[in-house]
């Protein structure tokens, strides 16, 4: 029966550490930040451990063993006072020490992570909104400056800077298997620097509680190798593609009657809105609404047709289309690869 | 017996905090659709008659949540680019009492709608209905027409006026403040 229950309880532990592996877990680093981050982690709750326990037998010692009874209780032992006040002092010195050790640690390691972006050739500013996220990649020349949401293509080895902030509440911007959390807070900019050590996909997601749909503000970052992160930005750069066929013809024309084109743009029209997700690319992303839903026709309708119902109280008003309006729209949309 | 009396007490009054303001989000079918014409005037033979009541003027004029929707939307759609934050440009001032069109939710929201002959853009088809009243209830709020405990409390950017909901009511004070 104990047999049984301990290697339950092993199996379990072993399980429960499985749930640290993937896409978004601060203890399967996947880059230098997160990964001396995870080191921290894994070296405070160590030695935090062994002085939790020292401190429990140390306890539990004198209440375990009872003390040899005095005969005389007034008389004064000198020497045994003695070496419990240097037993005393030890442990005061070996507190200060291990405290000082640690703040050391984390100083140093601060100081790793400081100095990974020192060297970015990348600059991208991500600006919290309730409850997406606006990605716009600086470049020197105005025309390569690019602005999409919600998914952050980056290259693979190389760092990245990263400039956060907010138009309306504080977000904070968290991918655990990259970097360490920031916040995102109105009219100031924070610095985060990121490198991805090897292509791959990390979700992210808002870590500062910012209204109703904190939960679904969730973001994703993409390394890719330099060439395909090259060829996808000058894909974005385009216009967006011209409408085929005539119900996609009509929806590129709905939109811009519709009150789609008062927060919407979508480059090469004349849909110009800031307020909201740039859709220029829409289809290209792998999910809807800050990775509440995966990208697909049936999901771009079921979220046009009520956005309050999958994210309530998000910023997207419901808009009355009839079946056939909203299924143009949709084809349009379907085509902005 | 005390104590079970004040326990029962206490857990009554925490599960009242469970309670969560209900927000419509959504269209609210049951009050119309929005679309019934808004008489330009109150005159017609055989005597002034009061004019008709829309259901949602009611229900939005008062509500907090649709005030500050309201006051997010007139930054987003752009309303102060003609109304400056109320104080007027190239559109009139919307924080005094003087209204060319009526002070009434029905007005500001045939105005919104359908335009206005000197300037004024007809925003139908382009805000969803919900959202033209939220708009005009919020710009109602500007010259103090909106009750103060559901009002807008905070400017997030520089404004000509305190927050909203510490306006002074433009009408009975006769001047704008
Ligand atoms: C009042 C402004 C507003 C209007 C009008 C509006 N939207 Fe949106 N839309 C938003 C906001 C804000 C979001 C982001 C919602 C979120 O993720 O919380 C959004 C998200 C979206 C998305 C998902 C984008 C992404 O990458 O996640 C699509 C697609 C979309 N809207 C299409 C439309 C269409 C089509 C219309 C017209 C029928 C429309 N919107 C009208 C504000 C608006
Ligand atoms: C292109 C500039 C422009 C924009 C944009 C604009 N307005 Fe106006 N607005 C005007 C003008 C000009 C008038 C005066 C019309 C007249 O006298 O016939 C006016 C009149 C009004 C009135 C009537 C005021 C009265 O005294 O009766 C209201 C209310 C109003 N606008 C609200 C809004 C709202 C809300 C928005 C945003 C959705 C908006 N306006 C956007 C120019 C604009
Ligand atoms: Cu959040």
């Amino acid at each position: 029966m104990k047999r049984l229950a301990s290697m339950a309880f092993a199996a379990a532990s072993v399980l429960s550490l499985q749930g640290c592996a993937g896409w978004q877990s601060a203890l399967d680093p996947k880059g230098p930040a997160a990964s001396e981050l995870a080191w921290l982690i894994w070296f405070f709750t160590g030695l935090c451990a062994v002085v939790w326990v020292l401190v429990m037998i140390a306890l539990a010692a004198p209440v375990l063993m009872r003390p040899p009874r005095r005969t005389e209780p007034l008389v004064l032992d000198a020497g045994a006072d003695h070496r419990k006040l240097r037993v005393v002092a030890i442990a005061v010195g070996l507190t200060a020490a291990i405290l000082v050790g640690l703040t050391l640690l984390s100083f140093f390691a601060n100081r790793t992570l400081a100095a990974i972006g020192s060297d970015a050739a990348l600059t991208i500013r991500v600006t919290g909104h309730q409850w997406w996220w606006e990605v716009r990649y600086e470049d020197a020349t105005p025309s390569r400056i690019l602005t999409t949401a919600n998914e952050i293509h980056i290259p693979a080895g190389e760092p990245v800077r990263l400039l956060l902030t907010s138009t309306d509440v504080i977000h904070s911007f968290w991918v655990p298997s990259l970097a360490g959390k920031l916040d995102l807070i109105p009219g100031h900019i924070n610095v985060l620097d990121i490198k991805a050590d090897k292509p791959g996909t990390y979700r992210g997601q808002c870590a500062e509680f910012c209204g109703a749909q904190h939960a679904n503000m969730g973001t994703f970052i993409i390394a890719e190798p330099r060439a395909k992160f090259d060829a996808w930005w000058n894909d974005q750069l385009q216009p967006a593609a011209p409408p085929t066929g005539d119900e996609a013809k009509a929806g590129a024309d709905l939109f811009l009657k519709r009150p789609c084109v008062m927060c919407h743009k979508i480059g090469g029209t004349p849909a110009g809105g800031t307020v909201a997700p740039d859709l220029t690319h829409v289809a290209s992303r792998r999910t809807l609404a800050a990775g509440s839903l995966t990208m697909s026709r049936g999901n771009l309708a079921a979220w046009i047709a009520d956005p309050q119902g999958i994210k309530p109280g998000s910023h997207m008003p419901v808009v009355e289309l009839n079946g056939d309006e909203l299924n143009a729209i949709v084809a349009y949309l379907e085509g902005l690869k | 017996m005390r104590l079970g009396f004040a326990t029962l007490l206490s857990v009554t009054l925490a599960l009242a905090a469970c309670q969560r303001e209900e927000r419509d989000t959504r269209p609210q079918s049951s009050l119309g659709s929005g679309g019934q014409p808004t008489p330009v005037t109150a005159l017609e033979p055989g005597g002034q008659r009061p004019s008709p009541r829309d259901n949602k003027a009611a229900s939005f004029e008062a509500n907090a949540f649709h005030l500050s929707e309201g006051k997010r939307l007139f930054g987003w759609f752009n309303c102060s680019g003609c109304h400056a934050n109320g104080g007027g440009g190239m559109g009139p001032a919307l924080m005094d009492q003087k209204w060319i069109y009526g002070s009434s939710m029905e007005s500001i929201h045939a105005t919104i709608r359908d335009g206005r002959p000197n300037g004024m853009p007809s925003f139908r088809n382009m805000i969803p209905d919900d959202q033209i009243w939220e708009l005009a209830a919020f710009v109602r709020s500007l010259s103090g027409n909106a009750p103060s405990s559901a009002a807008p409390q905070r400017n997030d950017g520089m404004m000509p006026h305190p927050s909203e909901n510490r306006m002074p009511d433009a009408a009975t004070l006769g001047k704008s403040p």
